[in-house]
């Protein structure tokens, strides 16, 4: 890694050190453009400002999906991993969600021996204070750094600022601006961006307060055990490194909750301070009591930091009350006793930018050159921003080669799930990935993201020969199972290998049998020896293709129909309110949108079928 | 979501307003407008010239219609792709008889709004001015939209659809918190029966619903024939019962000229009689033709009064045998098998025909309690029902999928909708986060 600005030209600049930032960097670099990661504290590149957790339900598909174009964030991942958990283990594969427990400190290291060792990538450790734009006009061509000390020049600039923008901290009653506890905001960029009319909005999220482990009564509190088994977070992950910690679990109890109650004057929430909207799905302790009164308790996980950590961090407790308030209910509080607060709980209000303004390939429609990505456009979560990052990464590089932008779909990620919610829908909360809000959840599942994705990676020239090289290996023993799927198995055989055959007394294809209950990776390799020697995740990964098979089909045609739509662009200058018929709402709707194609069009909430069919011809009339 | 054109399916659509009338067209566009002919015509015509043909449900050989076919093969038709034009006798029963029978071919799908002028706007076939027509299209669409919501409201449907997708929405929220968040909240843990019930009960109430008699014949009256060989007297009834009505509306005269057509209002029921009185004049050969015939009116209609023979009676329960001319001297003794003598020129029989009548058309229609349904309705019902009856698929992906399904295509006539509605109800119920 060259440290030192060894020039100030960059075919992309990044703007940020955090997961989309360093994403977005190390993809460009690694497509082969010449990069800059500009962050304001080249220590704090890697750092994860909330849970050290990664991955989850809906989120580890988006770990897989960044690691199947040899991503930054799944092998971090297993580089920090000290506790795995596989969820909904029990509940279909398509929902199941790897996610781990990370050690903050091997995190970050992780992320900056990964960062360094892209040979096109230079760290530079400054605050971005303006976009450079073109004199006439917006086409960005630069960035200068610290009030105009120094300055870049690059083809592409990518804003990955998180929650800097505009941001002000509430410790309780009190607040100040800044980007995380102990970080500044950016403020003079935060300027430039409302002087140009992007349209932005208000968002709030908070934290748990961290807490000193040596006084936690662990003894007394039910031990969550990290998963057995060697599954991984990355692909080129050979095996776990770390040793396993213990997670631990304790309820809020009623006594917490009076204090609680007793305080709510003093919550900057209640009190009218934060205006920012915060998300439904992570509420604060005080939202939680409020909202649900009649519980008698919430759990919390305790969460260790790190392997030689005593921090631990107390997940459902988000809060930004004052810190007394903080102390009395842990205190009232199972196993936490005595317990002592490292950093109290914040919340933090930021502006984000409303991300219908973008493409899908994450750039700003008006302004050229311009990408943004992560917490910056409304989202939450080092997953979501990795995976914007990843996008936006690709597509800058792309720029800078003077390559055609390329996107994800909703059919063949979850990645594309998000880019199309986001450009086409807006937020109204921070956005998080959900597997509800895939509606081909079936075909996207965690174990499938190499299947689904590497053909993707390698045309546009993500891929490390390393990485390549296992993503073939596991594709080609993948079509070694899927030939063995039409043998004939008889029913014996089947019923010696544990599927529960039932009525069937036939000689069936093992495809058929694995339709079953029974049907594990073991019983597979009874059935069809030939296939002792392949894995259990791979032999996982053609089981459950077969299963969802006949549903699958079924999606197939409707996609085909959806893809229809897709083909059909829509001319980027279209005047909507000059379309007969559409409604105020609607025209609104798709000028602040501007979907690029009917389908998309068609995907934005209200836009009916006659109203498709009435912007199709319009926009055919006008090429005509 | 939106149905999108060009998908590669074949649409299809009633193109005339306001049944009954003269003639009803349907029209279907794609490449399997073709296949589709084939299998109710047995051949299909030559291309652009006017062909009478008989239309039959492929799957049972009964008979739809006689009709006048155009085959009109892409890409010189109006939309540019292979299209086959149907005039039918204008009456809604036949009309809902072949969209039926189109809609049960997979490749088929109803045309959305506006999609067969998409079509030929895509293909290139559209006058540029014609285009114009679109911005009205979205007006009669709202306008449409609204007075159906109206209506369906009026019939406790939209009450009823509610409490279903309520009912889903509560089941599929639970199981979607516990599969998005059953790291991170008090969403319990994973006992799916709830979900089953709901699916099973939500699915036999649509069933029971859909059971219901459907909602045309109340709008479009009660299909009442009169059937049997020349000169059994069938006219001479028809305008005995047809004309002592005073909201008599001058009958019609079927294009085909096969069959005459009145609709009249008896005690505040709306029937529709037709005749085949056109028989009489025809030049074919009489029998065999008139045994088709009267064959081919019996399965359009919801009564059937049969005057010939008893022995040559067509089957079926909607069939009533009548023993006509009963003021001739050698027909005074009523056949067994008969339900009624009726002679229209001394008015025997008569007034115990017409209670006969409203008896059976009272069981045709649905009851005050029971809910009326048009087709629309009824296709999006079934829909819902064919994903619930999935529900015991397997796993929990699988049920809840068959939910999702299940409340998308109720939430398609009854409004609301997406992903935010099932996020607000999980949110609203379950406190998540950690
Ligand atoms: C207090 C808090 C609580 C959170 N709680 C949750 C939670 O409960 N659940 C959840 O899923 N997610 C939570 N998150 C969100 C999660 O941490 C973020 O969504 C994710 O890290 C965003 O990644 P990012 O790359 O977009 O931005 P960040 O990780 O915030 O990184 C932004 C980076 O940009 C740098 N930067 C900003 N401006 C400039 C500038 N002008 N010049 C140079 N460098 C600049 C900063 O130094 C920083 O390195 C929380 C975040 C915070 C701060």
């Amino acid at each position: 890694m060259a440290t030192s600005l060894s020039s100030d030209r960059y075919d992309v600049i990044v703007v940020g050190g955090g997961h989309a930032g360093c994403e977005a960097a190390a993809s460009a670099a690694r497509i082969g453009a010449k990069t800059a990661l500009v962050s304001m504290r080249r220590d704090m590149i890697g750092a994860m400002s909330c849970n050290p957790a990664i991955g989850g339900l809906g989120k580890g598909h988006l770990v897989r999906e960044v690691d199947a174009f040899d991503g930054l964030i799944g092998r971090a991942s297993d580089a920090a991993a000290i506790h795995y958990r596989m969820l909904n283990q029990s509940k279909g594969a398509a929902v199941r969600g790897p996610r781990i427990q990370a050690d903050r400190a091997k995190y970050r290291a992780a992320i900056h021996a990964l960062l360094g060792a892209e040979p096109q990538l230079d760290i530079v450790e400054a605050e971005a204070t303006a976009l450079d734009l073109a004199s006439e006009g917006r086409t960005v061509r630069g960035l200068v750094l610290d009030g105009g000390d120094r300055a870049l020049a690059g083809k592409a600039v990518i804003l990955a600022t998180g929650t800097f923008l505009g941001a002000k901290l509430h410790f309780g009653m009190s607040n100040h601006a800044g980007g995380r506890a102990g970080e500044r905001a950016a403020t003079a960029l935060a300027q430039q961006l409302y002087a140009a009319d992007l349209p932005m909005a208000r968002l709030k999220t908070g934290t748990p307060p961290r807490l000193d482990g040596r006084t936690i009564d662990w003894a007394s509190l039910a031990m969550q055990p990290s998963d057995g088994g060697d599954w991984t977070m990355a692909l080129a992950t050979e095996k776990r490194e770390n040793p396993a910690l213990f997670c631990a679990i304790t309820r809020t109890n009623a006594v917490a909750h009076d204090i609680i109650r007793a305080s709510l004057d003093r919550s900057p929430l209640f009190a009218g301070e934060i205006t920012g909207q915060g998300p439904r799905y992570c509420p604060s302790i005080e939202d939680k009591i409020h909202r649900f009164g009649d519980r008698d308790g919430h759990q919390i996980f305790l969460e260790p930091e790190g392997l030689g950590d005593p921090l631990v961090y107390p997940n459902g407790i988000s809060t930004s009350l004052p810190e007394d308030v903080q102390l009395a209910f842990l205190r009232a509080t199972d196993g936490l006793e005595q317990v002592e607060i490292v950093q109290p709980g914040y919340a933090v209000e930021y502006d984000h930018v409303d991300p219908r303004i973008l493409g899908h390939d994450l750039g700003v429609r008006t302004m050229p050159g311009l990408y943004l990505a992560g917490q910056i456009n409304g989202t939450t979560g080092y997953e979501e921003a990795a995976a914007q990052g990843l996008v936006a990464g690709i597509n800058a590089a792309r720029l800078a080669a003077g390559q055609d932008p390329v996107r994800f779909d909703r059919d063949d990620s979850y990645i594309g799930v998000m880019i199309d919610d986001l450009v086409l829908q807006g937020v109204t909360e921070p956005y998080r990935m959900l597997t509800a809000r895939a509606e081909y959840r079936l075909r996207l599942r965690a174990d499938n993201a190499v299947t689904r994705l590497t053909d993707k990676a390698e045309r546009w020239g993500c891929l490390s020969s390393r990485h390549r090289a296992f993503a073939k290996l596991r594709l080609a023993k993948l079509d070694t199972v899927r030939g063995v799927m039409t043998s004939k198995i008889d029913a014996d055989a089947a019923e010696k290998a544990g599927i529960a055959i039932g009525q069937h007394r036939e000689t069936r294809s093992l495809a058929e049998w694995l339709r079953l209950p029974g049907a594990t990776a073991g019983a597979v390799r009874a059935m069809a020896p030939e296939l002792r020697a392949i894995s259990d995740d791979i032999l996982d990964e053609a089981i459950e293709d077969v299963r969802y098979a006949p549903y699958l089909e079924r999606q197939d045609r409707e996609i085909a129909r959806v893809g229809a739509d897709e083909r059909i662009r829509i001319p980027e200058t279209l005047d909507y309110a000059a379309i007969a018929g559409l409604s105020n709402e609607m025209i609104e709707r798709l000028e602040t949108a501007r979907p690029a194609t009917l389908g998309e069009a068609g995907r934005i909430p209200g836009i009916t079928p006659a109203a498709l069919a009435a912007i199709l011809v319009h926009a055919r009339r006008r090429a005509a | 979501m939106a149905i999108l054109s060009d998908d590669g399916a074949t649409i299809f659509a009633l193109s005339t307003a306001g049944l009954p009338s003269a003639i009803a067209i349907v029209r279907t566009s794609g490449p399997a407008s073709r296949s589709a002919l084939e299998a109710l015509a047995g051949r299909v015509p030559e291309p652009r010239y006017a062909a009478l043909m008989s239309l039959r449900d492929p799957a049972d050989g009964t008979p739809i219609d006689r009709a006048l076919i155009l085959w009109l093969p892409g890409p010189a038709s109006e939309t540019g792709e292979d299209m086959v034009e149907y005039h039918l006798h204008g009456s809604r029963a036949v009309a809902s008889k072949l969209l039926e029978t189109l809609g049960k071919y997979d490749e088929m799908r109803p045309a959305e709004a506006g999609e067969f002028l998409r079509r030929a706007f895509l293909n290139g076939k559209m006058d540029l001015t014609a285009a114009e027509g679109l911005g009205d299209l979205l007006d009669a669409e709202t306008e449409s939209q609204r007075r159906h919501a109206l209506a369906i409201a009026e019939g406790g449907l939209a009450a009823r659809i509610a409490g279903w997708r309520e009912r889903l929405l509560g089941a599929e929220a639970r199981l979607e918190a516990v599969l998005n968040f059953s790291d991170e909240g008090d969403v319990g843990e994973g006992d799916e029966s709830f979900a089953l019930d709901a699916a099973d009960d939500v699915h036999g109430e649509i069933m029971e619903t859909l059971a219901a008699p459907p909602a045309e014949r109340l709008r479009d009256g009660i299909r009442v024939a009169l059937a049997g060989p020349p000169n059994a007297g069938k006219s001479t009834l028809f305008n005995a019962l047809v004309a002592r009505e005073a909201a008599i509306v001058s009958p019609v005269a079927g294009t085909t000229r096969d069959v005459i057509e009145a609709p009249v209002d008896i005690d505040g029921i709306a029937f529709v009689f037709s005749d085949t009185a056109g028989l009489r004049d025809s030049g074919e050969a009489i029998e065999e033709e008139g045994v088709r015939r009267a064959r081919s009116v019996s399965e359009r209609s919801d009564i059937l009064f049969w005057m010939g023979e008893t022995a040559d009676a067509p089957k079926g329960d909607h069939i009533i045998i009548l023993h006509p001319r009963a003021d001739e001297p050698r027909r005074a003794a009523k056949p067994a098998e008969a339900a009624l003598s009726v002679s229209a020129t001394t008015g025997e029989g008569m007034a115990a025909l017409r209670a006969l009548l409203l008896e059976r058309a009272r069981s045709l229609l649905p009851r005050e309690d029971q809910l009326a349904l048009n087709q629309r309705q009824r296709l999006a019902l079934r829909e819902a029902a064919d994903a619930l009856a999935e529900a015991r698929a397997g796993d929990w992906i699988l049920l809840v999928e068959a939910l999702r399904g299940a409340r998308m295509a109720l939430e398609r006539l009854g409004g609301g909708g997406g992903v935010e509605t099932m996020l607000d109800a999980l949110f609203g119920r379950f406190c998540i986060g950690k």
